[in-house]
């Protein structure tokens, strides 16, 4: 008892203590319900870039039963520029958007395709067949894309599934004769191999998964295609940027350790200033940081095979404006907290949340549009976004200025945020 | 007829001039004006909360005062000739501990901007200064007590500093390191440098300042050498110094109406000659207290301190 007793009032005498245990656990589960239990009401959608160049009665109807699907977001066009409406896209302007990002998926729907717009089995020869397009880093959204497609077909085209139904009765029933029937069991047949050769896992054409469905669809990557491992490169930054904010605010911590043990007094009584002491921490912290992600991805290349020799130019960019925003960020906590033992639980909850809406726990895509956009509050989900683009898009370094833009004004913000809260430790 | 000099300011290692430092309600410093001669060992003696350390705090420039000037050679405190010219000790053990004694060293020698071929030397010294060479390598989290005391003394002197404040430098160390470092700041005075040394043990004053102020409150109460302040407090007089068997409230009032100060069950009286004892003892025969022992000394730092507070020095 007498030893409960005495850690109960050392508890309620440490008021940082005690608001860490107590009222950051229920305002970070708080934090948590408010995101993920409003997913009920945002039901994340799934952007896709559609390009009709058949204009034809049965594509419109396609086109059409996409729009009306509230789990999709169907962008014909890019966004307007000062009010200014931008053409449609072509399967090219449609396919660049792929790769720049803009959404993970694109279908193209073919000049011709509806003179024949449905199969029911294996598609004609030469009949033109709907291609997705899609990036590999997002793994869902093809799938349900794909799955929708069908779906639309059956629910948005009755007078085309009907009109098809009676093309395939004229064709292979018209009237049942005994030859009819002959010709009905064969296709039958032919299907019940097709199906054992695809259970047996000896159909060749992933690309052609969809053979079999109402809708033909050719699927394509146009992002990733040739990468050795597909999700590596994103995890590699995912979880770097995740531990570079813990190796931060560890870093960061030693000013608290120097406080408290009267070492930064003296240093402040030399020759160095507050500003000059806090520029060397954040060197160092940007050092330290820039150190962990090169040993991140010499690791993701020699294990895993990720390509970094040939994106050297575009890691040094990201891994620099990264380990800045980073670095500073680790200031801005320690100057925060009073002493190590409030820096400690505080950094663990704060990167974890940044850490869980950013992104580096799953990727992003599998949240919410609303969270999707909370995500961008956080250091991760742009530094994760800037990777993505050197590892995944093979973007040119020009292409990375949004990233570091924000991830250099996020550090420069930071570092004043911590110069002006360092002031308590100028002088007493 | 002697004529006061005024010495002028910048030729004064350091010169304190009305400082008040307040903290809340409670005034730390209380307007405080000392000066310091060149080559000088100026000790503050006061009980802990005096305002020792905020006065030396502010004169390195850890604290900004709400009143009062501090120059050091007549440059404002926090000038860089100032701060070069100035070594603060303080009273904190203010190293990296997982640094070696050396790298400790480069490293605040570095802060203070010495170059290279500057710091190797100043090391050196330092190390040998602090007899430290032989575990110049070690880090400092594996040193003793009194062996880091040393070091965080050297560090604070590793740019060469003319005027050196030490504040408290002995606290928790045993008698025996103790006495290295009364070596030490004594070889340090050997080579001319000035310095301020705070303290609460009068014996450490005594042993190493020439002039001793005493703290209290915030203010300066006395100032002086040490004969000095024993003769200003008591002149000629000497000290009785009495213990009785069993102490009460009569024994109080008795002390009090011969003009004696009763502290932790020893009556303290002031005499002019000693023939004075005989009086006191008869008294307190007669008053009906048992006297255990009583003696006669000197007035010492304490004494002073005692008489001038109402107070003992540790209190």
């Amino acid at each position: 008892m007498p030893i409960v007793r005495t850690a109960l009032i050392a508890l309620r005498r440490d008021r940082g203590a005690l608001a860490l245990s107590f009222i950051l656990p229920i305002g970070f589960f708080s934090i948590f319900a408010v995101i993920f239990g409003g997913q009920r009401d945002t039901t994340p959608k799934v952007s896709v870039l559609v390009v009709d160049e058949d204009h034809s009665a049965a594509s419109e109807s396609l086109v059409r039963g996409l729009e009306r699907e509230g789990s999709l977001s169907v962008k014909r066009r890019p966004v307007s520029k000062q009010g200014a409406e931008q053409p449609e896209y072509t399967a090219a302007t449609a396919e660049a958007a792929l790769k720049g990002g803009t959404a993970p998926v694109a279908l193209i729907i073919p000049s011709g395709y509806g003179k024949n717009p449905i199969s029911f089995g294996a598609p004609q020869p030469n009949q033109p067949t709907i291609q997705l397009l899609k990036d590999s880093s997002d793994m869902i959204a093809p799938q349900v894309i794909a799955g929708l497609l069908q779906k639309v077909a059956m629910t948005s085209m009755p007078d085309i599934m009907a009109e098809q139904g009676s093309k395939y009765l004229d064709e292979y029933a018209g009237g049942f004769t005994p030859e009819q029937k002959r010709r009905i069991d064969a296709g039958l047949e032919e299907l019940r191999k097709r199906e054992s050769a695809e259970s047996s896992g000896q159909e060749a054409a992933p690309a052609d998964s969809n053979r079999g469905m109402p809708i033909p669809v050719t699927t394509r990557d146009v992002v990733g295609e040739n990468k050795n491992n597909k999700m590596v490169s994103f995890y590699a930054a995912a979880i770097g940027v995740m531990f570079l904010l813990f190796t931060a605010s560890g870093a960061g911590g030693s000013l608290l350790d120097e406080a408290e043990s009267g070492t930064l007094d003296r240093v402040l009584s030399s020759h160095v200033t507050m500003g000059t002491l806090l520029a060397g921490k954040l060197c160092y912290c940007v050092l330290l940081a820039f150190s962990q992600l090169v040993l991140m991805f010499t690791w993701a290349w020699l294990v895993f095979k990720v390509d970094f020799l040939g994106h050297i130019p575009g890691f040094v960019v990201m891994g620099l404006s990264t380990a800045f925003a980073v670095g500073a960020f680790g200031m801005v906590l320690a100057s925060i907290c009073r002493t190590r033992a409030q820096l400690g639980p505080l950094s663990t909850l704060v990167i974890l949340l940044m850490s869980s809406i950013g992104g580096s726990m799953f990727p992003r895509y599998f949240m919410s549009e609303a969270m999707q956009k909370a995500g961008l509050l956080t250091i991760n989900a742009w530094a994760i976004d800037g990777f993505t683009k050197v590892f995944w898009r093979d973007e040119p370094i020009s292409h990375l200025w949004p990233q570091v833009l924000v991830l250099l004004a996020v550090g420069i913000v930071l570092c004043a945020i911590a110069r002006r809260l360092a002031r308590r430790w100028e002088y007493s | 007829m002697a004529v006061a000099v005024s010495i002028p300011s910048s030729l004064l290692p350091l010169r304190v001039e009305g400082l008040v430092k307040r903290f809340g309600e409670l005034t730390a410093v209380n307007g405080i004006t000392l000066e310091l001669q060149s080559g000088e060992c100026l000790g503050l003696l006061g009980p802990n909360g005096a305002g020792k350390s905020t006065l030396i705090r502010s004169i390195v420039g850890r604290i900004i005062p709400d009143a009062g000037t501090v120059s050091v050679f007549g440059d404002p405190a926090d000038s860089a000739g100032a701060r070069m010219a100035l070594g603060w000790v303080p009273q904190e053990l203010a190293l990296y501990p997982k640094l070696t004694c050396r790298e400790n060293l480069e490293s605040f020698g570095q802060f203070h901007g010495l170059r290279r071929d500057e710091l190797k030397t100043a090391v050196d010294w330092c190390l040998d200064w602090a007899a430290l060479t032989d575990r110049a390598d070690e880090p400092v989290q594996h040193l003793s007590g009194g062996m880091k005391r040393r070091l965080n003394m050297a560090a604070g002197l590793i740019h060469r500093p003319k005027v050196i404040l030490m504040d408290e430098p002995t606290v928790g160390v045993d008698p025996q390191a103790r006495n290295r470092i009364f070596e030490m700041i004594e070889n340090l005075r050997g080579e001319g440098v000035s310095m301020i040394y705070t303290t609460h043990y009068m014996e450490e004053a005594e042993r190493l300042c020439d002039r001793i102020a005493i703290i209290d409150h915030g203010r300066i109460i006395a100032l002086g050498t040490k004969d000095e302040l024993v003769r200003n407090a008591f002149a000629s007089r000497s000290e009785v110094l009495a213990r009785f068997a069993k102490t009460d409230d009569s024994v109080a009032a008795w002390v009090k109406e011969r003009g004696g100060i009763l502290e932790n069950g020893i009556a303290r009286f002031t005499i002019d000659h000693a023939t004075e004892i005989t009086g006191l003892l008869d008294s307190a025969v007669s008053a009906g207290h048992e006297l255990a022992d009583i003696s006669l000394r000197k007035p010492n730092l304490e004494s002073v301190f005692l008489q001038l507070t109402g107070r003992e020095l540790r209190d």
